[in-house]
C-alpha cells in the first residue's frame, strides 16, 4: 500500500522512536506549543463548542450527500473550462497525472504539500517518467533533500529534525555555507525555490477544501508556495481526497476557521487561496490548463459504514497534538503517513490490517484526541470499532486473549464464578508473592511486572469485609 | 439516603482500604450503604479489547444486579463512565437498552455524588502534607467530572493542593494496553512520575484504581517517596 512508510515491525519502530531522545524532545515541546496556542483561539472566539457542531453538522451533511457534490463540483470545474478525473485507485490517479505530464512533455513539476500525493506515492511514478518534482513546502522540502525521509506528522512535516540537522543536510545537499539560524535557512531554501518555480512546466498542488458551489478549490498556507505553485506553471494540477469537499463558501469559512485554529491555533493561516479553473481572457496570471484529480483509493468502501466519522477529518492534526502515544514513540512509529490518532483509525482502513492491525491497540482510549477533535470525529470510539472488528471479524486476535476474554466473560457473567474465582486468587499467585506484592509475575503478569509492582490480591477481599461487619 | 455501592473489582480484590474508607465516608454523610453480593466487573476489560459479545454478558449481569437500587455509587471513575456507556452499547437492542439507561441514571463516581447530590464540600477530613492530584482521563474527559474531586481536596485540612504539570496527558494504564504495549505504557508512567517530583508532592492522589495501580506500581518499583492514595482514603482521613 502507498502511504506505508518505514519497513520493520511495529514494535521494533516503536523502539526505535522511544531511543530518539532528540525527536522526543522536540514532539513534546511541539505538543505543549500547538496545545497551547490552540486552546487560546478557540477560547478567543468564545462558543467553540458551537463551531465545532457546526463542524460536525457540515462534514456530515456533505458526507451523506457526497455524490450530489462531487457531481455539482465536477460539473462547476468543468463550466470554467477545467478537466476533472475521478480515479478509483491510487494508480489510476498516478496514470492520469503522468498523462497529463508527458502530454505537456513536462520536465520539471514543482508542488505544494499535499497529504493525499504522499498516500498516492505520486513522486515516485513522476520520477519514473524522468520528471523533476520539487516540493516547495519548507518542511516537505527539507525531508526531499533529505534523500526522501518520510513526513512524521500531517501538518509539521519535518517536526522530527531540529535546526542543526537541517542545517548539515543542506550543507551536504545544496552546498549550503551558513548558520543554523532558521532565518537564514529558509532564505537558503527560499533563493533554491525560486529559481524552480519560474522553470518548472507543471504545478501540483493538494486541496484543502473543493468548493462545490463554484468549482474552486481552496488552499491554506503559511509560506505562499501555494501562490507560487498555481500561478507561474501553465499546467496545473490538484489532487484531492474525494471527501475533501464542501457545499458553498459559506461552509468552506467555517471549516477554515476550525481548521487553522486547531492546526496552528491561528485565527488565519498567511495564505488562504482560492483558485477556480485556468486562466481566463483579461486575467494576469495562472494555468492555461487546469486539472482535478479526484481519488477514492479505499474513501468509498468507508462511506456507509460505522467508519464513516473518519472522512469527516479535514487534517488539522489536532488530536496528534493532544496524544499521548505520539508523543513518545513519534509519527514514523505509525507506518503510514497518517500518524496520531488519526492515522490509528484511517491506515487500517485504507491500507488494510495486515500492515495496521497494532495501530487500533497503540491509545489508552484516553480520549483526548475525540476532545480536540474540531469536527468532532469520535476517535477513540472508533479504535475500540477496530478493535472489535480484529476480534470479531477478522479473528487476528491471539489464542490466549480469545480464552483469556471468554474466562472474563464467563466469570464476570456469574457471580458463583466470580466470587470462586476471586477467592482461590490469592492462593494462585501465592508462590509469586512476597511483602503483599508480585515483581516477577507469570503470564500475561508478566507485562506488567517487567515495568511495575503489582498488588498482590488480598486475604479478605472487599465483599468478606462488608459481610462480617453487617453480621457484627 | 440509600446508596448501593458498586465497590468495582479491582477495590473487592486488590484494594479492600478504598471500599472501606468508600463506605465510612459515605456513612458518615448519613448514606445507608447497600452491597449487592451479585456484583462482579462492568465489563470494561473485555469491551476495550473488542470482546463486546463477552463483555455484554458481564454488563447484562451487572444491570440485572443493580437496576433497582436507588442511586448507584462508585469509586472509580471509569466505571462510572463505563456504566453510563451501557445504554450507548445496547443501542437498539429495545428491553436492555431501557434497563441499561435506568442503570446510567443513577450512576455517580463519588466525588460527584458527594458534591453534585449531598451537596457536601466539607467532609471533616485531614491530612498532613502537600498533594497533587491526578485528573483520570475517562473521568475527567468521558463523564465530565472534573471540579468535584478538587473542590473536596480544597476544603481538607493540613493538605496542600498543588497543580499536577501536564495533567492532560494519560498516565499509561489504559487497561490492557498498560501490558500489550508495555514500553510505551512505562514511557507515559515515567514521564507522569517526573511531574508529580516535580511538584515535590508528598502524596498523589486520584479516584481511579487503575491509573493508581500503575503509577504507584511504578512508584513503588523505582522506590520513589511518594505515597498514592484513592481520593476516599483521603477524604477519610482524620
Amino acid at each position: 500500500m502507498a502511504m506505508k512508510i518505514n519497513t520493520g515491525q511495529f514494535h521494533e519502530r516503536v523502539e526505535k522512536g522511544i531511543h530518539n531522545t532528540f525527536m522526543r524532545g522536540a514532539v513534546a515541546g511541539a505538543q505543549e506549543r500547538l496545545r497551547t496556542r490552540r486552546l487560546e483561539a478557540a477560547a478567543e472566539l468564545g462558543n467553540w463548542e458551537q463551531w465545532r457542531a457546526l463542524g460536525e453538522e457540515i462534514r456530515q451533511h456533505t458526507l451523506e450527500n457526497l455524490d450530489y457534490y462531487l457531481m455539482q463540483l465536477s460539473e462547476n470545474v468543468k463550466k470554467r473550462g477545467g478537466h476533472v478525473f475521478f480515479a478509483q485507485t491510487a494508480e489510476e490517479a498516478n496514470e492520469y497525472i503522468c498523462r497529463v505530464v508527458e502530454s505537456k512533455q513536462a520536465k520539471k513539476i514543482v508542488k505544494s504539500k499535499s497529504m493525499v500525493t504522499e498516500e498516492i506515492h505520486m513522486n515516485a511514478a513522476l520520477e519514473k517518467l524522468g520528471c523533476e518534482v520539487i516540493e516547495t513546502d519548507l518542511g516537505e522540502y527539507i525531508l526531499q533533500v533529505d534523500d526522501h525521509d518520510p513526513p512524521s506528522h500531517i501538518v509539521a512535516p519535518a517536526l522530527h529534525k531540529n535546526k542543526e540537522q537541517i542545517r548539515d543536510v543542506f550543507k551536504e545537499k545544496l552546498a549550503y555555507t551558513k548558520t543554523e539560524k532558521p532565518e537564514e535557512l529558509a532564505l537558503h531554501a527560499r533563493h533554491m525555490l525560486r529559481h524552480e518555480y519560474m522553470t518548472a512546466d507543471v504545478g501540483i498542488t493538494g486541496c484543502n477544501f473543493a468548493v462545490a458551489e463554484t468549482g474552486s478549490i481552496t488552499l491554506v498556507t503559511n509560506e505562499g508556495n501555494a501562490d507560487l505553485v498555481t500561478a507561474l506553471p501553465k499546467t496545473q494540477i490538484t489532487v484531492m481526497g474525494m471527501e475533501r469537499i464542501v457545499p458553498t463558501f459559506e461552509e468552506m469559512e467555517v471549516l477554515v476557521s476550525l481548521l487553522t485554529r486547531s492546526a496552528v491555533g491561528q485565527k488565519l493561516t498567511s495564505y488562504i487561496t482560492v483558485l477556480t479553473g485556468p486562466r481566463d481572457e483579461g486575467e494576469v496570471d495562472g494555468p492555461e490548463e487546469f486539472h482535478l484529480v479526484i481519488v477514492d483509493n479505499g474513501r468509498s468502501d468507508i462511506l456507509g459504514t460505522e467508519f464513516q466519522p473518519v472522512l469527516q477529518c479535514i487534517r488539522c492534526a489536532a488530536c496528534v497534538n493532544v496524544c499521548p502515544i505520539y508523543r513518545h514513540i513519534g509519527g514514523h512509529s505509525y507506518g503510514s503517513i497518517y500518524s496520531g490518532p488519526i492515522g490509528a483509525v484511517l491506515s487500517p482502513l485504507l491500507g488494510g490490517y495486515d500492515d495496521y492491525k497494532e495501530l487500533p491497540y497503540a491509545s489508552t482510549l484516553c480520549a483526548a484526541c475525540t476532545e480536540a477533535c474540531p469536527v468532532k470525529i469520535p476517535l477513540h470510539e472508533l479504535l475500540l470499532k477496530h478493535r472489535q472488528t480484529i476480534v470479531e471479524r477478522e479473528g487476528k486476535a491471539p489464542i490466549s486473549e480469545k480464552l483469556a476474554m471468554k474466562a472474563f466473560g464467563l466469570g464476570a457473567a456469574s457471580s458463583m464464578l466470580y466470587k470462586l474465582g476471586s477467592k482461590i486468587a490469592p492462593t494462585a499467585v501465592n508462590p509469586f508473592t512476597v511483602n503483599d506484592r508480585i515483581s516477577k509475575g507469570p503470564g500475561p503478569l508478566k507485562a506488567w511486572t517487567d515495568i511495575r509492582e503489582f498488588p498482590a490480591p488480598e486475604k479478605e477481599r472487599f465483599r468478606d469485609w462488608f459481610k462480617q461487619r453487617g453480621e457484627e | 439516603m440509600n446508596v448501593t455501592l458498586f465497590v468495582t473489582c479491582l477495590v473487592d480484590l486488590f484494594h479492600v482500604n478504598v471500599g472501606k474508607a468508600t463506605v465510612e465516608l459515605l456513612e458518615r454523610l448519613g448514606c445507608t450503604i447497600h452491597f449487592p453480593e451479585a456484583q462482579t466487573c462492568c465489563g470494561q476489560p473485555a469491551y476495550n479489547s473488542g470482546y463486546v459479545k463477552e463483555a455484554k454478558e458481564a454488563m447484562k449481569h451487572m444491570i440485572r444486579t443493580f437496576e433497582h437500587a436507588e442511586y448507584i455509587v462508585t469509586p472509580s471513575g471509569s466505571c462510572a463512565t463505563m456504566f453510563k456507556e451501557y445504554p450507548h452499547i445496547f443501542k437498539g437492542d429495545g428491553e436492555w437498552e431501557e434497563r441499561a439507561k435506568r442503570v446510567a441514571d443513577k450512576t455517580y463516581e463519588l466525588t460527584q455524588f458527594i458534591v453534585d447530590v449531598l451537596q457536601v464540600e466539607d467532609v471533616g477530613a485531614r491530612l498532613k502534607g502537600k498533594a497533587t492530584y491526578h485528573t483520570s482521563c475517562h473521568m475527567t474527559r468521558l463523564l465530565g467530572v472534573k471540579d468535584a474531586p478538587l473542590a473536596l481536596l480544597q476544603h481538607v485540612k493540613d493538605l496542600e493542593v498543588v497543580p499536577l504539570p501536564n495533567a492532560h496527558n494519560c498516565c499509561g494504564f489504559g487497561g490492557t494496553f498498560s501490558v500489550k504495549m508495555g514500553p510505551i505504557s512505562e514511557q507515559m508512567v515515567d514521564e507522569k512520575i517526573q511531574c508529580i517530583e516535580q511538584v515535590e508532592a508528598d502524596y498523589l492522589i486520584g479516584a481511579d484504581c487503575g491509573c493508581l495501580m500503575n503509577i504507584g506500581g511504578r512508584i513503588e518499583r523505582k522506590g520513589k517517596p511518594i505515597r498514592v492514595m484513592h481520593i476516599a482514603e483521603v477524604l477519610n482521613s482524620r
